[in-house]
C-alpha cells in the first residue's frame, strides 16, 4: 500500500515534470525574435495570400493562449483554438512540425535516429558499467595501494576531461586503421547484409569506447566507495571469520550488496548520457539524436531543435522515474514514508 | 580556520590544484604582456603560413586563418575563467538563498522549492542549454546565465539538507528563545556554519561551469566575439583534424583539462577539511548523495538522482 502510494506520487511528479518541460518548449521557440513567418518564407514575391495561407498552415494566424475576443463572445470552447492548445494536441498526435532545412516531418526525423543514438548510448554505458564496476571492485579492495590511487586518478582524470575533446584525440589516434566518421562506408547499403553491418559496427567502435571511457570514471568511483561502505559492515567480518576465500567475499557478499545502488545509478546517469552523446556524434558524424540537434543548431532548424529536446528530456523524465520505481522494489530500506 | 588552513597548505592535492589554477589566473590577467601577437591584430597571411607547424616565431605554431596559437590560447584563458567563476558566483548566491530558506522555514515553500529543484536536475543539462543559447543568441552573458541559473540545484539541496541539521541545534534554539528573528539567526548562526561547504562546492562548480561553456563553444554556441578554448577546438575539429594540424588541437583542450583538474583538486581538499563528515562512510546514499565520496575524494556531481525518498523531512 505504501509503496503503492510512493510509486504514485512519483508518477504524478513525472507527470507534472513533463507537463513542464512542454509548456517550458512552446514558450522558448515563441520568445524568439521576430516572427517566425521570416525563417519559412525566403522569397520577398510570395504574395500576401499566400504568406496568410502559410501562417494559417502553421497556426500562427490563432492567438498565443487564448482567444479573449471569443471569450467575451461567450465562446469558451473557442476560445481555446489557440497556439498553444494547437501545439499539444499534434504532440498527443505525434505531429512535431516540419523541418525547416529538409521539410521533412521531424517526427520521422526521429524515428530514423533515435535507434542509432540507443545502441551507441548503450554500447557505451554497458562497457563502461563492466569495467568501472571491475575497477571500482579492484580499487576498493586494495585500498591505500598505488594500484587504488592510480584507479582514482584515472577516474580523476576523466571527470576533468571534456567528452568531445577524448573523442578528438581518440579520433587522431586511431585514424587509418579505423573509420573515424558516419555510419557506414559510402556505397555500402543495408541491402548488402553482413558486410553492411559489420561496417556500420566498425564505424560504431571508436564513439562507443568515448562514451565508455567518459562514465567508467564516475562508475568506478560509485563502485568504489559503494564497496568500501559494505567492506565495513559486521556480515563481511563473518564471511571471512568462516574462512571463504577473498574472492567469494567479494563475489557472494561485497558485490551483491555493493550492486545495489549502482543498478539504479545507471539509469540515474541517463541524462548526462546523453549529454554526452551529443558530444561524441558530434565529434565522429554518427547520424544520431545528437548529432540532429547539433545540425539543427548550426542551420537555426527550430522545429528540429524543438522535436528533439522534448525526446530527450520525456527519455530522461521515464527513465528516472523507471530508476526510482525499480530501486524502491530492490532496496526495502527505502521506506516511502 | 588558521588550523584549516595550515591543513590545506599542508595537502600536496590541495597545493597541486592551486598552483595549477593560479597559473592560469596569472595568464589569463595578464594576457596582453604575455602573448606574442594580439589575436584580433589582422595578419597578412601567405598560404603556406596557414595552419603552419610550430617554429621559433610561432611556438605553437599558427591556426587555419594564420594566426599565433599560444596567443589565442593565452587570451582564451579570460573567457574560461570569467565564465567559471561569474557562473558559479551565481549558482552559488542562487543555491545558497534557496537552499537556506527551503532549510530553515521548510513548510509549503520549502517543499515547493525542493520539488522546482527536481525539476531542474531530472532535465538534461546540455540539452537544454543548446536550445536556450540556441533561441536567445550566444553572448557572453547568455551564455554565463544560462550556466549560473541552471547550476544552482546542487548548492540548494547541500544548503538545504546542513540547515536541517544545524537549525534543531541548542544555540539555535537558544538564539530563537532569546528573540532573535528568524533572519537574524539564519545569517548570524546558521550561514556562517554552512559557509565553507558551500565555497568548497562553488570551486567544484566552476570546473562543472568551465566544462559546460567549453562543450557549448565547441558546438558552435560560443560567443562569436571571443576566443575561448572550447571555440578554438570547434575551429580546430572543423578545419585542421584533416591536416593533422595538432598544435592547434591538442594545447586548447589540455588547456581545459589542466584548469578543470586544479579546481576538482583544489575544491576535493576544501571539501575533506571542512566537511568531516565525509571521511564516515555513511555517505554513500544514491538518493540523497551529500556528495560523491571517493575514500575523501569528493567530487561534483554534474546530476543528480532525485531523490528518491522524496520529502523525507517534508513535514519539518
Amino acid at each position: 500500500m505504501e509503496r503503492g502510494n510512493f510509486i504514485l506520487r512519483k508518477l504524478g511528479f513525472a507527470v507534472l515534470t513533463l507537463g513542464a518541460v512542454m509548456v517550458f518548449n512552446f514558450v522558448l521557440f515563441r520568445i524568439l525574435p521576430g516572427d517566425p513567418i521570416k525563417l519559412i518564407i525566403h522569397s520577398p514575391r510570395m504574395t500576401r495570400e499566400a504568406q496568410e495561407r502559410i501562417r494559417a498552415n502553421f497556426g500562427l494566424d490563432k492567438p498565443v493562449w487564448f482567444d479573449v475576443e471569443r471569450l467575451k463572445e461567450g465562446d469558451i470552447l473557442g476560445a481555446f483554438d489557440s497556439q498553444f492548445t494547437a501545439y499539444i494536441r499534434n504532440l498527443f498526435r505525434g505531429d512535431l512540425g516540419v523541418s525547416f532545412a529538409t521539410r521533412k516531418d521531424v517526427s520521422d526525423l526521429l524515428k530514423e535516429r533515435v535507434w542509432r543514438t540507443v545502441v551507441l548510448v548503450m554500447g557505451g554505458d554497458v562497457i563502461a558499467i563492466v569495467a568501472g564496476m571491475a575497477l571500482g571492485l579492484i580499487a576498493a579492495w586494495k585500498r591505500g595501494t598505488r594500484l587504488d590511487a592510480g584507479i582514482l586518478l584515472g577516474a580523476l582524470f576523466s571527470w576533468a576531461l571534456p567528452t568531445f575533446f577524448l573523442g578528438i584525440i581518440l579520433l587522431i589516434l586511431a585514424r587509418g586503421w579505423l573509420p573515424v566518421g558516419g555510419m557506414a562506408t559510402p556505397g555500402l547499403k543495408p541491402e548488402d547484409g553482413l558486410e553492411y553491418w559489420l561496417d556500420v559496427g566498425k564505424h560504431l567502435i571508436l564513439p562507443t569506447i568515448t562514451m565508455a571511457i567518459v562514465f567508467t570514471g564516475e562508475y568506478i568511483l560509485i563502485m568504489r566507495s559503494g564497496v568500501m561502505e559494505v567492506l565495513t559492515q559486521d556480515y563481511i567480518l563473518t564471511a571471512k571469520a568462516k574462512g571463504l576465500s577473498t574472492f567469494r567475499v567479494l563475489r557472494d557478499h561485497a558485490l551483491k550488496n555493493a550492486m545495489l545502488p549502482m543498478v539504479t545509478m545507471i539509469a540515474l546517469t541517463f541524462g548526462y548520457t546523453v549529454g554526452g552523446a551529443i558530444q561524441v556524434e558530434t565529434v565522429f558524424s554518427w547520424p544520431g539524436l545528437g548529432r540532429l540537434m547539433y545540425e539543427a543548431v548550426q542551420k537555426r532548424d527550430y522545429p528540429v531543435l524543438q522535436g528533439t529536446f522534448l525526446l530527450l528530456a520525456v527519455s530522461v523524465i521515464i527513465a528516472n522515474l523507471l530508476a526510482e520505481i525499480l530501486y524502491s522494489v530492490l532496496d526495502p530500506r527505502v521506506q516511502p514514508e | 580556520m588558521a588550523a584549516a588552513v595550515k591543513q590545506y597548505f599542508r595537502s600536496p592535492m590541495g597545493m597541486t590544484g592551486l598552483v595549477m589554477l593560479l597559473l592560469v589566473v596569472l595568464v589569463a590577467v595578464f594576457a596582453p604582456w604575455l602573448a606574442p601577437y594580439n589575436p584580433k591584430d589582422m595578419v597578412h597571411v601567405q598560404p603556406e603560413e596557414i595552419l603552419a607547424p610550430p617554429d621559433g616565431q610561432h611556438w605553437l605554431g599558427r591556426d587555419d586563418a594564420g594566426k599565433d596559437v599560444l596567443s589565442l590560447l593565452i587570451y582564451g584563458a579570460r573567457v574560461s575563467l570569467v565564465v567559471g567563476f561569474t557562473a558559479s558566483f551565481m549558482s552559488m548566491i542562487i543555491g545558497t538563498t534557496v537552499g537556506l530558506t527551503a532549510g530553515y522555514f521548510g513548510g509549503r515553500f520549502g517543499n515547493i522549492s525542493m520539488r522546482f529543484v527536481d525539476f531542474l536536475m531530472v532535465i538534461p543539462d546540455l540539452p537544454l542549454m543548446l536550445v536556450i543559447i540556441a533561441v536567445m543568441g550566444r553572448g557572453l552573458l547568455n551564455i554565463i546565465l544560462v550556466i549560473g541559473l541552471l547550476g544552482w540545484t546542487y548548492t540548494a539541496r547541500l544548503v538545504r539538507s546542513q540547515v536541517l541539521s544545524v537549525k534543531e541545534r541548542q544555540f539555535v534554539l537558544r538564539a530563537h528563545s532569546l528573540g532573535a528573528s528568524d533572519w537574524r539567526i539564519i545569517l548570524r548562526h546558521v550561514l556562517p556554519l554552512v559557509l565553507p561547504l558551500i565555497i568548497a562546492q562553488a570551486v567544484l562548480d566552476i570546473s562543472v561551469a568551465i566544462l559546460a561553456e567549453s562543450s557549448l563553444a565547441f558546438l558552435g554556441l560560443g560567443d562569436p566575439t571571443l576566443i575561448s578554448w572550447g571555440s578554438m577546438l570547434n575551429f580546430a575539429f572543423e578545419r585542421a583534424i584533416s591536416r593533422q594540424a595538432w598544435w592547434f588541437i591538442l594545447p586548447p583542450g589540455f588547456a581545459i583539462v589542466w584548469v578543470s583538474l586544479s579546481l576538482i583538486l583544489i575544491g576535493n581538499t576544501l571539501d575533506q577539511i571542512v566537511n568531516p563528515r565525509l571521511r564516515s562512510h555513511h555517505l554513500f546514499d544514491p538518493r540523497g548523495m551529500v556528495a560523491l565520496v571517493v575514500g575523501g575524494l569528493v567530487l561534483p556531481r554534474r546530476h543528480e538522482p532525485a531523490e528518491a525518498e522524496q520529502g523525507r523531512e517534508a513535514g519539518a
